[in-house]
């Protein structure tokens, strides 16, 4: 694929955006035209539309732009476009921190602990990642790393599980783990907007530094970057940005590891120039995926989360059988 | 013209010395060859000379400022340094990777009509503007090998250093690269690169730096620096500098035991 220019893909993709917002806005178990958002005395609908569903929509553009941008930012770090915060274990520990809190039931008399654990969880899990790689972050010490912090919030949320003091506690916690916009407030938005805004003004300010990893930790030293910032700065806007996804979502993963790698061809796989669009782009996935989740058939609502697993997991399996078949 | 220098250099890694006691002192518009055998501390000087390594205790100075001490964005403009091994872990264009170059030099606004004009000329010097737009991935070795040195002199810097640059280069290609050191060092370039090769090493160099087990054995004009003694010490060789029809000529004659 050649690469577009970034008015034409920006235009493209915000487009996308509003188109799939307004769709966000109208679907769903009860269709909504837009003839009822004006009658606001006589047709209740409305009430749908501004309490229930444009907070998911927000919601949905937040952390689809956390979770791309995450992993455009992780992808160009690592230089691996198989990374992003669920693989790399980021997600999985600000589950972690997120549901001791709903163990021990802080969350009912103290809602700000969820989110504070969570993003707590998420700061530890990069600092453990960023200690474990090493200063020489090589692919494989990386990648390591991750599985490491995946398997140690598995087994530590498992363990919650099994200890849980009450069924509901247990169903609290399953729910919440398996990641969804459903039945969202203002509330979440007004939590989560500046965590993810303060988290991803960092990871944007790396621009430059993912740029001249292109040529290696060595080649990026010599052209003046320092490692050592870009690093720090990196581990606080993912711990931001994904933990405050996380905490307001549950663990939606596999937007963070497609985003990225749809749009690298487009801007010429430079990796600062795929920032902005990841944004955008992990927004329009999420909010795609959330529209066809609410249009399933079934019973209940299929979980966000786990609609994105579903999708993500043969997507990822093809990314790897290409990477295998260009080593080979 | 700009001096780069070092002295007393120390560099010990988990207890084994890897440099000891290296002072040079390296003048601009002139190739200074580094040669030496296998893990004589070759790179690691080189690393240190470009400020991108801290030695265990010494210090570059560039112009009397040590390295430690400046900006590293300020270094890098000066500066160039181009790895032994290079990494290009995206397939972006040959240009997109030139203008890497000009990272130290760019703002928040992007890039400057300065910017455009110098990776122009890097690409022009390094023969690389027949494939600009190539993605990076489809060159051979020595293309790519030519994009790199373009990406170094996109920053129009006072030195470049280079760490084996004609390794895995053919025979024109080598060429090739010499005279674009020769001519940068003509420029005012300070050139400092290590080597493998020895008769390139004195075709192409006016002063060559011999180390061995992380001490400078020899450091004296092309000429003179390369004798039978330094080279069985050094390598553990019987050689002799012969002339060959294109130019002074390193014949091996056989392996001699290190004395110790």
């Amino acid at each position: 694929m050649k690469p577009i220019s970034r008015p034409l893909l920006y235009a493209g993709l915000l487009v996308l955006l509003v188109i799939l917002s307004g769709i966000s806005l109208i679907a769903g178990k009860v269709w909504v035209p837009f003839s009822a958002w004006t009658q606001t005395d006589i047709d209740p609908r409305w009430a749908i539309v501004f309490e229930l569903r444009l907070p998911r929509t927000v919601l949905g553009i937040l952390v689809g732009a956390a979770l791309g941008l995450s992993g455009a930012v992780l992808q160009g770090y690592t230089r691996n476009p198989l990374a992003d915060p669920g693989v790399l274990g980021v997600s999985a520990m600000a589950a972690l921190g997120a549901v001791l809190t709903l163990y021990y039931g802080v969350t009912a008399y103290a809602p700000w602990a969820l989110p504070v654990a969570a993003i707590s969880g998420a700061l530890i899990g990069v600092a453990i990642l960023m200690l474990l790689s090493g200063s020489a972050s090589s692919l494989v010490t990386f990648i390591l790393a991750g599985a490491i912090l995946n398997i140690l919030s598995s087994a530590g949320v498992s363990l919650a599980l099994s200890l849980a003091p009450n069924p509901w506690a247990v169903n609290e916690i399953v729910d919440w783990l398996m990641g969804s916009l459903a039945d969202r407030s203002f509330e979440e938005v007004k939590m989560a907007l500046p965590l993810i805004a303060i988290g991803c003004g960092l990871l944007l300010t790396t621009g430059r530094a993912l740029d001249a990893l292109t040529l290696g930790e060595i080649g990026a030293r010599s052209l003046g970057i320092s490692m050592s910032k870009t690093r720090w700065v990196l581990a606080l806007g993912v711990g931001l940005a994904a933990g405050a996804s996380v905490a307001v979502t549950g663990v939606i993963g596999f937007v963070g590891l497609v985003t990225p790698h749809l749009l690298r061809p487009l801007v010429g796989a430079r990796p600062g120039a795929l920032l902005v669009p990841s944004i955008l782009g992990g927004a329009v996935i999420v909010l795609a995926g959330d529209i066809l989740v609410r249009m399933t058939p079934a019973a209940g609502e299929v979980k966000l989360g786990v609609a994105m697993a579903a999708l993500g997991a043969p997507f990822f399996l093809v990314l790897l059988l290409r990477l295998r078949r260009k080593i080979a | 013209m700009s001096v780069l220098s070092c002295t007393d250099l120390n560099v010990h890694i988990g207890g084994k010395a890897i440099l000891s006691a290296v002072s040079l002192s390296i003048e601009a518009g002139q190739v200074t060859a580094v040669v030496g055998p296998n893990g004589a501390g070759k790179s690691t000087l080189l690393a240190c000379l470009a400020g991108l390594r801290e030695p265990t205790s010494g210090g570059t100075l560039l112009d009397s400022v040590p390295l430690s001490g400046m900006k590293s964005r300020d270094r890098a403009k000066r500066l160039a340094f181009l790895p032994q091994t290079p990494e290009i872990a995206w397939a972006v264009e040959a240009r997109t990777l030139v203008e890497l170059g000009r990272t130290p030099f760019i703002g928040a606004r992007g890039q400057s009509e300065e910017d455009h004009t110098a990776v122009d000329r890097a690409m022009a010097a390094a023969n690389v503007i027949a494939f600009e737009h190539r993605i990076v991935d489809t060159l051979s070795g020595g293309e790519r090998a030519r994009v790199l040195i373009a990406r170094a002199l996109a920053g129009e810097p006072e030195w470049l250093l280079a760490d084996e640059p004609l390794t895995g280069l053919d025979p024109a290609h080598q060429l090739d690269a010499a005279s674009l050191f020769r001519r940068l060092a003509d420029d005012g370039v300070g050139m400092v690169v290590t080597l493998h090769d020895l008769s390139m090493a004195l075709r192409m160099s006016d002063r060559i730096i011999v180390l061995a087990e992380g001490g400078v054995l020899a450091d004296e004009p092309p000429a003179t620096a390369l004798s039978p003694e330094v080279l069985r010490r050094a390598y553990g060789v019987e050689a002799t500098l012969t002339q060959g029809p294109g130019g002074p000529l390193i014949d091996v004659i056989c392996r001699v035991p290190l004395p110790r």
